[in-house]
């Protein structure tokens, strides 16, 4: 499995404020290498995320997302809940983390 | 014609009728959109959306710096008012033109932040869909140092 | 005639210092958007992915003697890494040398794990262990953050330290006859967008040395401190300096004796 994201989710009147750190190089496809050929696009695709196994969010990626992608977004919920954040790369490789809403 | 582009062709016509429906299912939301990420122009990829000519609209806001230091890393929000289903950010001037899209489920707040690659100066879409009608809002950041070439 | 050319001179005068006053509001209002830019990805710094992973190592048995860093002693006490790095450069009696975070690792890791320094020293950056320093730094410059930069120059070969890092500091050579002065000895100075600190100062000593080792957005990787030194190196044409050398933890010390009193903004998150 690739490696761990930092996924941080805290609560403030019913609103959980959730942002996700990943750790993927996001090639973009419009580089060279040293040879002069094109280093292939390979980057995270789909991000799924769900709390107490609800889905709340979910979001699409293309290659023009930057290195070590960051994403935040707010959904309505309460302490601790069980947030289950999924990744899935356009090469097939995938990572899974998990945090408790605090 | 090899089984992947199959799959993908059975939904994007799925997906076309969905669109047109106003209805985002799970799979849509959970499919990664091929076709509207290999788009190259605004337009075409406003097209393959569903999207064609979307309206401005003061309500929805699009967070980023009137200028980045380097290209590779731009923070891009949108926040709107609507009830979003669903956002997206494009980046005129870069090779695809999307860089990335959203679903907003009922109970999540219609938000986003995250960063993005722009390869230059270049004008950023905002794109929010509420009650099947798409919204937009367009900023121009400008890039001191092209974020795609290395 | 005579009224016409004053004319003209006055306009020509009032058109130029209108232009001026506009590059000049457009120079300083590009300097608040960058501030601007800056703080807007403040929030959600990669380098916590390194920290993650750094804090992982410490724990983890490596090296031909199977043990773990958790008995590293960077000048607070074994084990104890809050608030080490905010004091390092410093003499250690163990090693009877004045040492900076990179080479105190590295002493831990050849003594604790039985790791060979001179592997780390050849390896490039980024890539074999020292990747592996790099999340360490990461993991270890975080628990100083938010502390006050306290080095001290009591003991005679810290001392010495800090006055070798100056002359290196000011040392003038290469094709270019740069120092690092060249760029970080006055006020105001700029390169393109990035402002240069003076480093002869407290205050910007303290913006160079309390904000790295830091994430560089332009490369999408970690920066420890050896690597941005070496970085200034090749900026100024000088040949690579040997990774933990003397000479380093010589302007280490310059740096950061000078920027005592400032916050330890680490790890930072650079252009």
């Amino acid at each position: 499995m690739a490696d761990p994201m930092r996924v941080r989710a805290a609560e403030n009147g019913g609103t959980v404020d959730v942002k996700i750190l990943m750790k993927h190089d996001m090639e973009s496809g419009q580089r060279k290498d040293a040879a002069g050929k094109t280093i292939p696009a390979w980057f995270i695709s789909t991000i799924n995320v769900k709390a107490n196994g609800k889905d709340v969010f979910n979001g699409q990626f293309g290659p023009a997302v930057s290195k070590d992608p960051f994403l935040n977004f707010k959904y309505k919920g309460a302490k601790g809940d069980k947030i289950v954040v999924t990744w899935n790369d356009s090469k097939g490789d995938k990572r899974t983390d998990e945090a408790t809403a605090s | 014609m090899n089984q992947q582009r199959r799959s993908v062709l059975k939904y994007s016509a799925v997906f076309g009728l969905m669109a047109s429906a106003g209805l985002i299912s799970i799979a849509q939301a959970q499919e990664w959109n091929k076709a509207a990420f290999e788009g190259k122009g605004i337009d075409d990829v406003f097209k393959i959306m569903g999207a064609s000519s979307p309206e401005k609209s003061s309500a929805v806001t699009l967070n980023a710096p009137d200028i980045a230091e380097n290209g590779a890393v731009v923070p891009v929000g949108i926040i709107t008012s609507l009830k979003a289903e669903q956002m997206a950010i494009l980046v005129e001037k870069n090779p695809s033109a999307l860089a990335a899209q959203f679903f907003i489920p009922a109970g999540t707040d219609a938000f986003v932040t995250t960063r993005i690659k722009m390869g230059q100066t270049s004008n950023v879409y905002g794109l929010v869909k509420a009650d099947g009608k798409w919204l937009m809002t367009v900023k121009e950041v400008k890039v001191t140092l092209g974020g795609c070439g290395g | 005639m005579q009224r016409k050319l004053t004319l003209g001179l006055a306009t020509g005068l009032v058109a130029a210092l209108l232009t001026m006053t506009s590059s000049v509001s457009a120079q300083k209002s590009a300097t608040d958007d960058i501030a601007k830019y800056r703080e807007m990805i403040a929030d959600g710094n990669p380098s916590e992915l390194y920290e993650a992973a750094g804090e992982e190592l410490w724990k983890k048995p490596a090296g031909p003697k199977n043990a773990t860093l958790e008995q590293c002693n960077l000048g607070l006490g074994p084990g104890v890494v809050k608030g080490a790095a905010a004091q390092l450069p410093r003499y250690f009696k163990d090693t009877n040398k004045v040492q900076d975070l990179e080479s105190r690792l590295m002493t831990c890791m050849q003594v604790l794990q039985g790791r060979d320094p001179q592997e780390m020293i050849d390896a490039p950056f980024q890539k074999g262990p020292k990747k592996d320093m790099e999340a360490i730094v990461a993991y270890v410059v975080t628990l100083s953050k938010g502390d006050k930069i306290k080095v001290s120059t009591a003991h005679p070969k810290e001392k010495e330290m800090y006055d070798l890092g100056k002359r290196a500091f000011f040392f003038q050579g290469g094709p270019m006859d740069f120092s690092c002065a060249s760029c970080h000895a006055e006020n105001g100075k700029r390169i393109r967008l990035q402002d240069l600190p003076n480093i002869t100062e407290q205050k910007g000593a303290a913006l160079g040395w309390g904000y790295w080792p830091a994430y560089r957005v332009s490369s999408g990787q970690f920066w420890t401190m050896q690597q941005r030194l070496n970085d200034c190196f090749r900026q100024q044409r000088f040949p690579f300096p040997i990774y933990s050398s003397d000479v380093t933890i010589a302007l280490s010390m310059y740096m950061a004796k000078t920027a005592n009193g400032g916050t330890v903004e680490t790890p930072g998150l650079k252009r």
